[in-house]
């Protein structure tokens, strides 16, 4: 049974700070649509579509019928534990300070026996559940958990290398004068985050929800204006060093196209929130966490942008806030670049119309701020870095992955009644 | 006549030098977190004060620091210019660039109502209230500046909009007061302590915003987020403030000073 973490005792000053170091990171250009599956929480390998022979490790060639047109398909999870090891040596510096270490043989349902990592409550011979994971190195691993949940399971070790769990964590919220940032303070605070640093931009306009939100356990409100340099800064030299979870819940929405607006002003607005206050949050609080990244149980673990699935393909309706969207994503991906090899995930939400205000005239379905909050811990708790949330969002990425231009055609063709 | 003016000149430097004459500064700091007007979301906004580095003693410029600032032509301490309202929109010399530069020294009048505006946030000055404040201090002087002291300017954080769900509550003038200052005093611009001249429920007034739409439609000036105006006497001193010479610009933040001759003892 898995010991339930304890909470992490206070820093000690005179201690250097463990600087992150890495498991294997080296994968083949084909293994890496294993580590994009992984990403996104999904479990996939290739299958051959002329013999549906599954293949592992990640192969040019059918070894069963020589076919080369493998392909990358979510396949069962389900398997069997048949041999095992436990490291207590290494030559690898990143398993060499985590030792033990447990690893396996998983004989999978859908056919091929796989080296996976093994949580410790899985049994000799047992049936277990796989699931497909980016590492400290961000690349995807595969680990096999108990078939059924067990007491303190996210508190594995093993698993919670590959988990960004808010359980004892500290967190920042960038904007809390939205529901939506609300609602993400609270499932923080239920999912056992220690300390929640919220956000407030221009104190001096009151905003509902106050009152609550001063309430939930462990908030703490700080003075924050993602288009304030000064502030994003000032912040960062208050408490940068305990930003172990930065979500970023700021956002700048507002309908219209280029042709639909008159003039700039609006559109440098959404850049200085969705773009510039991104890039802002990276310089302010980027480093503080990179550093951080093996910092003990509560490391540094997660940046979390939340953006809105038309940053991938332009909605003219919400046309410039779309571009603004756009260039965050792109940024997002820098940032990605930024913390390659620190240990630190860049989770990105993609939703759908978000329930709020400057949505309000657009048609169900939508994305409630309650719906997205809850798929944020999840995503935390699972350690999933590419999420897409609401049927809108998944319909445009599907098509996205199909093919963008199609994506591109349909979203910007004459509409009817428009 | 030359003569005349360099000694009153001459008088007025050597009063300065020797601190009989003191200088008053009107002007909040420029701070990215100071409060500005906030409109409908569905209107355009306010810009807030920002400043970005250009370099630091840093790579970017090893031995000078150096900034860019953004900000709306009605962020802090701000002048209105004719232009600024629809009523003053096709006024000659209406704009900061082209408003003759002797509107930016003149007398300055002070009306204390900070007893009634801390008593009631929604005080209105009005004729009546003038008319009794000229009983103690003389007719205001044609030409001058009128200031509205509220000590508003004391106040900090939500309590300087002080926003509620039907909007702001502050101080300011009824349109029948600023008709007065206008069209009988012939001032040369009003000035507050809150964001605006006008009253935080102006739109309910008739007109609507009538210190802006008076003032403006009849070619004057307006100050506001003025600040230490409890440091002016009601009578004598003279206000210094230029705008920033923006072409066309409907108003600009500023410093605004005054001078003021201490009491000899």
């Amino acid at each position: 049974m898995t010991e339930a973490l304890k909470r992490p005792p206070k820093k000690d000053p005179q201690k250097r700070t463990t600087s992150p170091t890495l498991p294997p990171f080296a994968r083949s250009r084909k293994a890496i649509a294993f580590t994009a599956a992984a990403a996104e929480g999904r479990f996939a390998l290739q299958v051959c579509d002329a013999c549906e022979h599954v293949t592992y490790p990640a192969r040019e060639v059918c070894p069963k019928c020589w076919s080369m047109d493998l392909e990358w398909r979510d396949i069962p999870d389900g398997g069997k534990l048949i041999s095992e090891t436990t490291l207590r040596t290494s030559v690898n510096t990143y398993f060499r300070e985590r030792m033990p270490w447990r690893i396996g043989t998983i004989q999978l349902d859908a056919g091929p026996s796989v080296l996976a990592h093994i949580h410790g409550d899985v049994g000799e011979f047992e049936r277990v559940r796989m699931i497909a994971r980016t590492d400290k190195s961000g690349q995807g691993v595969m680990m096999a958990l108990p078939e059924k949940e067990t007491p303190n399971m996210a508190d594995d070790r093993q698993l919670r290398t590959l988990t960004c769990n808010p359980k004892f964590r500290r967190a920042l919220v960038t904007d809390g004068r939205t529901e939506l940032g609300q609602r993400v303070v609270k499932a923080l605070a239920d999912a056992g985050a220690s300390r929640i640093f919220v956000g407030i931009a221009e104190q001096w306009r009151p905003y509902a929800g106050s009152e609550a939100l001063q309430g939930i356990p462990g908030v703490e409100v700080m003075p924050l204006d993602v288009t304030d340099t000064i502030s994003v800064n000032e912040l960062a030299a208050e408490m940068g060093d305990k930003a172990d979870i930065l979500i970023n819940t700021a956002e700048y929405v507002r309908p219209g196209s280029a042709m639909q607006r008159h003039g700039v002003t609006l559109a440098r607005d959404e850049m200085e929130t969705n773009y510039f206050g991104l890039m802002r949050l990276i310089q302010a609080f980027g480093h503080g966490m990179k550093a951080r990244g093996a910092d003990g149980d509560n490391s540094a673990c997660a940046w979390v942008n939340l953006l809105s699935v038309y940053a991938l393909s332009n909605w003219p309706v919400y046309g410039t806030t779309s571009a603004s969207q756009a260039a965050a994503l792109s940024l997002s991906q820098s940032l990605r670049g930024d913390f390659a090899g620190s240990g630190v995930k860049v989770i990105n939400v993609l939703f759908g119309p978000l329930e709020e205000s400057w949505r309000q005239p657009l048609p169900p379905p939508k994305v409630t701020p309650q719906r997205l909050a809850d798929t944020v811990i999840h995503a935390l708790t699972e350690g999933i870095e590419n999420v897409t949330l609401g049927p809108v969002a998944e319909d445009v990425v599907r098509r996205y992955k199909e093919d963008p231009f199609v994506l591109e055609r349909e979203l910007t063709q004459l509409q009817m009644g428009m | 006549m030359s003569e005349q003016n360099s000694n009153a000149l001459q008088a007025l430097a050597g009063a300065l030098a020797a601190g009989s004459i003191e200088t008053v500064d009107l002007t909040h700091t420029l701070d990215p977190d100071f409060p500005v007007i906030v409109l409908p979301p569905e209107f355009g906004q306010c810009a807030r004060f920002r400043v970005e580095e250009v370099s630091r003693y840093d790579e970017r410029g090893p031995a000078w620091y150096w900034r860019n600032f953004t900000c709306s032509e009605h962020t802090g301490t701000h002048f209105d210019a004719p232009i600024h309202w629809i009523s003053g929109k096709d006024l000659p010399d209406a704009s900061v660039d082209s408003i003759p530069a002797d509107a930016f020294v003149r007398p300055v009048c002070v009306i204390d109502c900070s007893g009634e505006s801390t008593a009631d946030e929604d005080f209105l000055l009005t004729p009546e209230f003038i008319q009794a404040w000229e009983k103690d201090h003389g007719v205001i002087p044609e030409g001058s500046w009128v200031l509205m002291r509220t000590d508003w300017s004391k106040r900090s954080g939500a309590d300087y909009l002080n926003m509620r769900e039907d909007g702001a509550h502050t101080p300011g003038p009824t349109g029948d007061a600023v008709k007065l200052l206008v069209e009988e005093r012939k001032i040369i611009g009003f000035g507050t302590e809150t964001v605006g001249t006008d009253a935080g429920q102006a739109t309910h007034l008739s007109p609507p915003y009538p210190a802006h739409y008076l003032l403006h439609g009849a070619g004057k000036y307006g100050l506001q987020c003025l600040a230490n105006l409890d440091q002016l006497p009601a009578t004598g001193a003279i206000l210094v403030c230029p705008p920033l010479k923006i072409k066309n610009g409907s108003g600009s933040p500023l410093r605004v000073l005054a001078l003021v001759e201490r009491d000899s003892e």
